[in-house]
């Protein structure tokens, strides 16, 4: 064995070696991309046309003109917001039950988190088919034609995603609570509190890291929400329920404007960005206990 | 706790599982009603029939599309497996220089969700000349931001694990390469289980890049063909649609429920999103 390859320098081989294809991957796939979506949203783009002149800012200005943008804006604070209130609710109040010192939470368990595995597709199809006029949904309702008025579209598209996949955030807040310690219960017992103060005073702040968690991940995993609308309500009635990520696809994909959609995904970029850093500005600040 | 109590709380409990169970439910048993029966609210098929779960095969090249999906799902697994916790590891274990920096390269991965760079890598792909086939599908997951969270996970594991069994092994003569492959991807088997999961989930799940990359039929992957049942005048062939959603969401339920810890774990513990 030669004297130039000793230990250590064959250790520094072996660990570029082993990080080669993620670093050169994330190269390719993710920041080569992410210049170039900065680059042609500089760009009037028509694919099908074969145009690719540079225009300077003119996409920003059309955007910022959009009619169609704050419709889109808000139908996509609206699906974030609502997804992220109702999933964190259900979720904390089926954590809660499933800690109650009860037989047969273990099934209950599977059962609420079965749906997390269904396909996406299937899940979406299937709710889709009760959501008709004529439907499952209806045969006990009576209801509006849910995926078909204005009123009711978003809701029925935030009530589908969050059955589908609050059990993750479930699974989380019953580790957040079975890691309450138990002296703390006791405690405030002895104290004489109300069931209710101990959760406000206790649990909730000891559980808060999760709730940041939770909803983080909710908020981002929401902004990418793209089957359920192109399969429930595509889009409407109107723009209803087009979200920026389903307004991306029709702009790039459907009405060949990759300039303009290059320009709707950076905005996208930005919006995530933007949640990122408040989220590490309020780890800081809100958050009470952090292991 | 009181008989009372208990008595309510199983009853808020059992009510509660209704919209998560009962779809499944009516999935399964809507796809073996006629036609006739389909909005019936009849929790149980009338007239049982097998003729949707045959008309699948009739109407789509259902049987080549399940397989891939089926293909993909395994070779994305299967790459990510690799490439993650061969990353992770030298990420966590191995010191060299530049280290932080090109570990911070592949975490902007975690920042960029793949919507945001569908149009150039659609460019990319078309360029190549590789659009209509799955090598987007194939190369996109196991190597840029969906396989970002697999490195990062199997960089956490891979930090715990106590320094003196590399010491023990390198006494022993092994290289690096051997402690990786005989001591610590052993060790690791929780971590790659609970990756393998995740990422098989979101393989088989995948919708938007389908749709974006893929055009031929006979290429499609499930969640893109259990779009298309309609008849001749676009009306959606209800039963028929619903018994090939079934058979894409039974085989993973039967593993779910085989391997319930496992998946729950590994699934919410690594932040699955969306």
């Amino acid at each position: 064995m030669s004297t130039f390859w000793t230990t250590r320098r064959r250790d520094v081989l072996t660990g570029y070696l082993f990080i080669t294809p993620a670093v050169a991957g994330s190269v390719v796939f993710v920041l080569v991309p992410l210049v170039l979506v900065l680059w042609y949203s500089l760009h009037e783009w028509n694919v099908l046309a074969d145009t690719f002149d540079f225009v300077g800012a003119d996409n920003y200005r059309a955007l910022a003109a959009d009619p169609n943008l704050p419709s889109v804006l808000r139908a996509t604070a609206l699906f974030s917001f609502g997804l992220v209130v109702l999933n964190l609710t259900l979720a904390l109040l089926l954590a809660v039950l499933l800690n109650q010192k009860l037989r047969g939470t273990t099934v209950f368990r599977v059962l609420f988190f079965s749906p997390v595995v269904v396909s996406l597709l299937a899940w979406t199809i299937v709710w889709g088919f009760l959501l008709q006029d004529n439907g499952g949904v209806n045969s006990l309702l009576h209801g509006p034609n849910w995926l078909r008025s204005g009123g009711t579209a978003m809701t029925a598209v935030i009530v589908v995603q969050v059955f589908k996949n609050v059990g993750l955030n479930m699974v989380l807040f019953l580790a957040a609570l079975q890691g309450v310690p138990h002296e703390l219960y006791e405690a405030a017992r002895t104290d004489g509190a109300s069931a209710w103060t101990v959760f406000r005073r206790i649990t909730l702040p000891l559980i808060s890291p999760t709730i940041l968690l939770t909803s983080i991940i909710t908020v981002v995993g929401s902004l990418q929400v793209f089957a359920q609308i192109s399969v429930l309500t595509q889009g409407g009635p109107g723009t209803s329920t087009t979200v920026l990520v389903y307004y991306l696809y029709q702009q790039a994909f459907q009405f060949h404007a990759f300039g303009y959609g290059s320009t709707l995904s950076v905005l996208l970029f930005l919006i995530v960005l933007a949640l990122t850093l408040l989220q590490w500005q309020m780890r800081k600040r809100w958050v009470f206990h952090e292991s | 706790m009181s008989r009372r109590t208990r008595l309510f709380l199983y009853a808020v409990l059992l009510a509660l599982c209704v919209p998560f169970v009962f779809p499944t439910w009516w999935m399964i048993t809507s796809s073996f009603k006629p036609n006739a029966e389909i909005f019936s609210a009849a929790l149980w098929p009338r007239h049982w029939t097998v003729q949707p779960w045959r008309q699948v095969f009739e109407l789509q090249p259902f049987a080549q599309q399940y397989f891939n999906s089926a293909y993909i799902a395994v070779l994305v697994t299967a790459g990510t497996l690799i490439v993650a916790s061969m990353a992770g590891y030298a990420f966590a274990r191995i010191r060299f220089p530049g280290q932080n920096g090109l570990f911070l390269v592949v975490l902007t991965g975690l920042l960029i969700p793949s919507e945001v760079t569908i149009v150039p890598l659609f460019r990319m792909f078309n360029t190549l000349g590789l659009v209509d086939t799955h090598w987007p599908l194939i190369l996109v997951p196991i190597l840029g931001a969906p396989s970002v969270l697999a490195t990062f996970i199997m960089r956490q594991f891979f930090l715990t694990l106590p320094g003196e069994l590399e010491e023990a092994a390198r006494m022993d003569g092994l290289g690096r390469p051997a402690i990786f492959r005989r001591i610590a991807l052993p060790l690791a088997r929780p971590a790659l289980g609970a990756v393998a999961i995740f990422t098989f989930l979101h393989s088989w799940n995948l919708y938007l890049e389908p749709v974006v990359y893929l055009s031929t039929r006979t290429r499609y992957t499930l969640p893109q063909a259990l779009t298309q049942f309609t008849d001749a005048y676009q009306g959606q062939l209800w039963n028929v649609q619903l018994s090939a959603a079934s058979m894409t969401a039974i085989p993973v339920l039967i593993v779910f429920v085989i391997a319930q810890r496992q998946f729950i774990e590994g699934l919410a513990h690594t932040g699955l999103k969306g």
